[in-house]
């Protein structure tokens, strides 16, 4: 394996500026690691080395006539297939878009190209971003590079395992109840959701509007941050994009210094419903944390219940009306049925071929949330869960400045296991979807190793609305204390892929 | 409340435009009960003292001048993705029906 490819996006920035190594080299380093491993692994629906090659090409060139660039010009990066992207297929991992072209950049690629970043491709995902395992992909699932009989995550499996795998050295995710943090927790990566609004979403397919937010998944906390500095900001094309300056993330990790930080904590969500292993890792990050100065106090959180609840009934109905865009008129499938029919009846029968079943579902229970005469009880009493979870939060942190958890209740499971109990499905987002109700941000970073299993585990931390500088502090910080303890990465302990190249190369998927 | 019939979501299927086959109603049906009745459990806090939220981060109404954007696509660029187009409009098939 390349030792380039092994770089983090801060090393490989600084040797591309040095002039050590040129992007062509570092993205055909990355295109060769794609070509030997994605066979078995199945992170991209979409790679462009051409195009790619030719980015990469025009940076060398703007950086050999001495143009400006920024710290991560020049460095591969992999798109969540959520995000449009001109010119490069689009599909939300649904059938219904399968090979549609956009017209137009979503802003976070726009920015990460106008970054000097070089896109490689674009990565697999649970359809329309509805699942935890990416097993709901039109494509078929994404391997979890620790073990390829395993769930890398989801929605954002495909991000997740791409990094993990050394096939790019960063990603863009998206987040809409853990779908960034989840897939960071079961492949030992790093993962972020930004404050609700500090991406803008413009250019990014809608799941649940007043949930969703874009965020970088990495193998390092100041690849995080480097990567949040380039995405967040306003964006007028964004009504919900917030105005105001940010501070720099990246900045924060190389301050790093949990003295006096006041960790809470959540009492309800470090539970016997927990994976040992995954509990043990986190309360030792913890310990660690405490040796450094931090202060852990125990906050309860009485409504953090109900928010699961809440979320599958505000999730189904925003997306039930996102996706009616979806009607084979203005993009991707259209079927005629037999004899034709009205442009309701092609409608229907397109959404018929072009959804999964876990799409239909959430549609029909969106649908049905949102119906006459269930409304109040069902999306209003949602919607009070909200408020309530928010006053959750407002009442911890006005004693703590961050909260942490574990990310998921248990380490990555089998490819299959949960396929046909979606309620089991959704248990697994327990941790991550108050974040998302609430707006606030959230990260997550490899904790370690669970004992009983050998399998990545991560835990999160949660901040105040627009203090995501907060989760890059104690990020960082405890990223430092925990590769001093393991004497190097964690992803240095997951089973090289290379054996699987001859596996690949014969399936033809080379 | 969370008894679900099969009619019912039929019928919601007609409103959301998707041709469920007979097997998909039925299984949609077993599965929509259990997951209602999971989600019904918001009921047991949302008391009437509470008020709901929207959204997460407190915002007013974004205006803009009404004038042309910087992120205007052409009538090909607009048209690219269609299925079906004639140069310069999205086809579609007959609104009405022959009973209509």
């Amino acid at each position: 394996m390349s030792d380039l490819i092994r770089l983090s996006a801060a090393e490989l920035g600084e040797r591309l500026a040095s002039g050590d190594v040129s992007s062509v080299e570092a993205t055909q380093a990355h295109l060769d690691r794609i070509a030997a491993v994605d066979g078995a692994v199945h992170a991209f629906l979409h790679v462009d080395g051409e195009r790619a090659l030719e980015t990469a090409a025009d940076i060398d060139r703007r950086r050999a006539a001495g143009d400006r660039l920024g710290a991560l010009a020049g460095v591969p990066i992999a798109i969540k297939d959520v995000l449009v992207t001109e010119g490069m297929p689009s599909t939300a991992g649904s059938r219904i878009l399968q090979g549609w072209l956009p017209p137009y950049d979503a802003t976070p690629v726009r920015l990460v190209r106008e970054a000097g970043m070089v896109p490689l491709g674009k990565t697999n995902m649970d359809e329309f971003a509805m699942g935890s395992s990416t097993e709901h992909s039109a494509y078929g699932p994404t391997h979890n590079p620790w073990d390829l009989e395993r769930i890398p995550g989801g929605s954002g499996g495909g991000s997740a395992a791409s990094v993990a795998s050394f096939e790019a050295p960063l990603a863009l995710g998206s987040d809409t109840g853990g779908s960034i943090r989840q897939p960071a927790h079961v492949t030992g990566t790093v993962g972020v959701k930004p404050t609700y609004g500090a991406v803008s979403r413009y250019g990014s397919i809608a799941l649940a509007s007043s949930l969703d937010q874009i965020g970088p998944v990495t193998r390092t906390v100041l690849d995080a941050a480097l990567l949040h500095d380039v995405i967040a900001g306003h964006d007028p094309h964004d009504s919900t994009s917030i105005p105001e300056p940010w501070p720099s993330m990246a900045d924060a990790v190389r301050r790093a210094d949990v003295a006096g930080l006041r960790i809470g904590v959540v009492k309800q969500l470090d539970s016997d419903g927990f994976q040992a292993g995954v509990r043990q890792r986190f309360h030792e990050a913890l310990e660690l944390l405490e040796r450094q100065g931090a202060e852990i106090v125990e906050v309860s959180a009485p409504h953090f219940e109900y928010a699961i609840a809440a979320y599958y009934l505000i999730l189904p109905a925003e997306a039930s009306s996102n996706l009616a865009k979806f009607d084979s008129v203005r993009f991707g499938l259209r079927v005629t049925p037999d004899g034709g029919g009205t442009v309701e009846q092609v409608m229907a029968a397109t959404r018929e071929a072009g959804f999964g079943p876990e799409v239909k579902r959430r549609i029909i229970l969106g649908t049905y949330a949102l119906s006459a005469g269930y409304y109040d009880a069902y999306y209003g009493s949602a919607q009070k869960v909200r408020t309530l979870v928010q006053r959750d939060f407002d009442a911890a942190f006005a004693s703590v400045d961050v909260l942490a958890t574990p990310t998921a209740p248990t380490t990555a499971f089998k490819l299959g296991e949960k396929l046909d109990d979606p309620l089991a499905m959704y248990l697994n987002d327990v941790a991550t979807i108050p974040a998302n109700l609430a707006g606030v941000p959230g990260i997550s970073i490899p904790a370690g190793l669970a004992p009983e299993d050998g399998l990545p585990v991560g835990i999160q931390f949660l901040a105040p609305a627009r203090e995501d500088a907060r989760l890059y502090n104690v990020g960082g910080a405890l990223e430092q204390l925990l590769l001093a303890e393991w004497g190097g990465p964690i992803l240095d302990r997951a089973p090289d892929l290379s054996t699987h190249e001859l596996l690949a190369t014969e399936e033809g998927a080379v | 409340m969370s008894e679900i019939s099969a009619e019912q979501v039929a019928h919601l299927a007609n409103l959301a435009r998707i041709a469920l086959t007979e097997e998909e109603i039925e299984h949609l049906t077993a599965e929509l009960g259990q997951i209602m009745q999971a989600v019904e459990k918001v009921s047991e806090v949302a008391t009437p003292d509470v008020p709901p939220t929207s959204h997460p981060i407190p915002m007013h109404n974004v205006f803009r001048d009404d004038v042309v954007g910087d992120n205007v696509l052409s009538p090909e660029q607009a048209l690219s993705g269609a299925p079906e187009s004639d140069g310069s409009r999205f086809v579609v098939s007959a609104i009405l029906g022959e009973e209509q």
